[in-house]
């Protein structure tokens, strides 16, 4: 029998991988093409009339979220799983034909099922849930892609050479925990057909939850969900990918064991601020509001420790394009975690509240902190898994600045162009008539609409100018020695 | 006192509770470091000494292995 040194396998890792760059192009191509619409109308035909049915805005955008959300960040999240889970456990996928064939499971249903819903949101059908549209058979589906996900994650610690679960980890499970229960409940519903047969389609179904209890349920779930696919696997990320690439352990351990507790502590409270001045009871509003300010704390535990990290090393910053990303993504999630409680502040949302700075907050969130971090974590493993190094770094390099410039450009015309809607909405004369109809703020909005979408265009440039590097590095970069992949990630000029 | 005060009494006296718990946490964890008894900090390493040839931080010990 051969007898081989033990290996990390990355086969998992790497089809997630393809899957994050090719859903990124896509998730966002449409997303910019949304932008396009707001500033120009006409867009929305730009297959001509006949098509506009799968081309205009309210059709396009569920595709957006959640290609975006679903699509390029959770396999970017599980690219990660598979990488580090096997790293910091000290375990190799090749030691379990078991675990093997659920990490492939997981990665081809999962696959089959991102078809089916790109197919069903092309045709329109959606059961109307806020970045949970999948009628009732792509619910099941979804649990067992995410029950596979937990055997992996489960069956790899239960294989484990490492004792302790490093903190990514528990981020990691924290993850899975927390959506499996904000699937489940929020998709408690009731398919239509099979109750009274002949009622509407077999695959339609409505909400157990009416009126304000389901309006609850909905954004306990979206701000969750906020929380756990956007935030606490991308926290598992930055601190595995960080301190790896630059050599630095992470600053306090014990701060972030402090704010992972904190975080998951205060988190769960917080999606009442989405339901401010609604018929949700007043308490339940005050805690929405009380727990989003609280939340920068935890938020920013995790931010600083990551800043830290870079103590005394901050010249690897301006040496590595990739660092300039992690740190980048760092200082974005201090940034949108403190625009967040601001806006949940009850005075502060009744302005801000249905205006396109909800929309600027949620991109420099998902852009800034969530995007940078993904492009960065594939960054850093693709040398480890192709054994070549990167392809170009003053590639990545312009890529990071276009991309930064980017993410200023969209949520700075996002600003100014939430607040001068909340303004206008609400300025009234000396008898209480309203001064603006709704068609005078969409004239004044129009410049900044189109800063937005110019700003997103840039963001889809890097991200071609992201694939290109990635494929080059793949396929015809240099070759490296295994001595050469310790800490700082290997690049060609 | 109808049942919507009560979820928000009940609301407060938990969320009370928990914070206690909470700070009790961060106490434990910055007192047993200043004593000794665990060193949290060298987790830290469990990123950076990660190639399947390195020592585990913390080995699984053969007793574990029997608790089980």
């Amino acid at each position: 029998m051969e007898n081989r040194p033990l290996e990390y396998d990355y086969t998992v890792a790497k089809l997630f991988m393809y899957n994050t760059i090719f859903v990124g192009i896509v998730g966002m191509l449409v997303g910019v093409i949304l932008a396009w619409q707001m500033a120009f109308p006409g867009v929305n035909t730009f297959l001509g009339v006949n098509l506009a049915e799968y081309t205009n805005f309210g059709r396009l955008r569920p595709l957006h979220t959640d290609s975006v959300i679903y699509g390029f960040v959770l396999s970017g999240v599980w690219s990660s799983w598979y990488y580090i889970g096997q790293r910091v456990l000290k375990v190799s996928m090749a030691e379990s034909k078991f675990l093997m064939f659920v990490g492939k499971a997981h990665f081809w249903i999962y696959m089959a099922a991102s078809i089916v819903i790109v197919i069903s949101l092309l045709f329109g059908i959606t059961s109307s849930k806020e970045y949970s549209e999948f009628e009732w058979p792509l619910d099941a589906g979804i649990v067992i892609i995410w029950v596979l996900w937990g055997i992996s994650i489960f069956g790899l610690i239960g294989i484990r050479r490492e004792k302790s679960l490093y903190i990514s980890i528990w981020y990691f499970i924290a993850t899975f925990l927390a959506v499996a229960m904000l699937h489940i409940f929020n998709n408690a519903e009731v398919p239509t057909w099979l109750i009274a047969p002949g009622v509407g389609s077999w695959y339609h179904s409505v909400s157990m939850y009416a009126g304000t209890n389901d309006a609850l349920v909905q954004w306990w779930f979206g701000h969750n969900a906020v929380a756990f696919v956007l935030t606490t696997p991308i926290i598992a990320m930055i601190y595995y990918f960080l301190p790896k690439e630059s050599g630095q352990a992470v600053y306090s351990y014990k701060l972030s064991l402090l704010a992972f507790w904190g975080l998951m502590f205060v988190y769960l409270w917080a999606g009442g601020h989405h339901l401010l001045f609604s018929t949700v009871p007043d308490w339940m509003q005050t805690m929405g509001s009380v727990f989003s300010v609280v939340l920068i704390l935890p938020s920013w535990g995790s931010a600083i420790n990551m800043l830290l990290t870079m103590k005394g090393e901050w010249q690897q910053v301006a040496a590595s394009p990739l660092i300039k990303f992690m740190i980048m993504a760092s200082t974005f999630y201090m940034f949108s975690t403190l625009e967040g409680p601001i806006q949940a502040i009850k005075s502060v949302n009744a302005l801000a509240h249905f205006t396109d700075w909800i929309v600027g907050h949620v991109h420099d969130g998902a852009l800034g902190w969530v995007g940078f971090m993904v492009i960065a974590a594939m960054f850093h493993m693709a040398p480890r898994i192709f054994k070549r190094e990167i392809y170009s770094k003053s590639l990545m390099g312009t890529q990071f600045w276009i991309q930064t410039l980017g993410v200023i450009l969209y949520f700075t015309s996002m600003w100014i162009a939430g607040i001068t809607q909340g303004m206008m909405w609400r300025a009234h004369d000396e008898f209480g008539n309203l001064a603006y109809s709704f068609i005078d703020t969409v004239a004044v909005l129009h410049p900044y609409f189109t800063i937005r979408a110019v700003g997103g265009t840039l963001y889809l440039v890097g991200m071609f100018m992201f694939a290109y590097n990635m494929y080059k590095t793949m396929t015809s970069s240099r070759v490296v020695e295994e001595s050469e992949l310790q800490n700082a990630t290997p690049m060609g000029a | 006192m109808d049942i919507a005060t009560l979820q928000a009494y009940g609301f407060f006296f938990f969320t009370a509770f928990m914070v206690v718990i909470l700070y009790s946490y961060v106490y434990h964890l910055y007192s047993s470091q200043k004593k000794g008894t665990r060193d949290y900090e060298k987790y830290g390493n469990l990123a950076l000494n990660d190639d399947i040839t390195d020592q585990p931080i913390e080995m699984i010990s053969k007793d574990d292995e029997t608790k089980k």
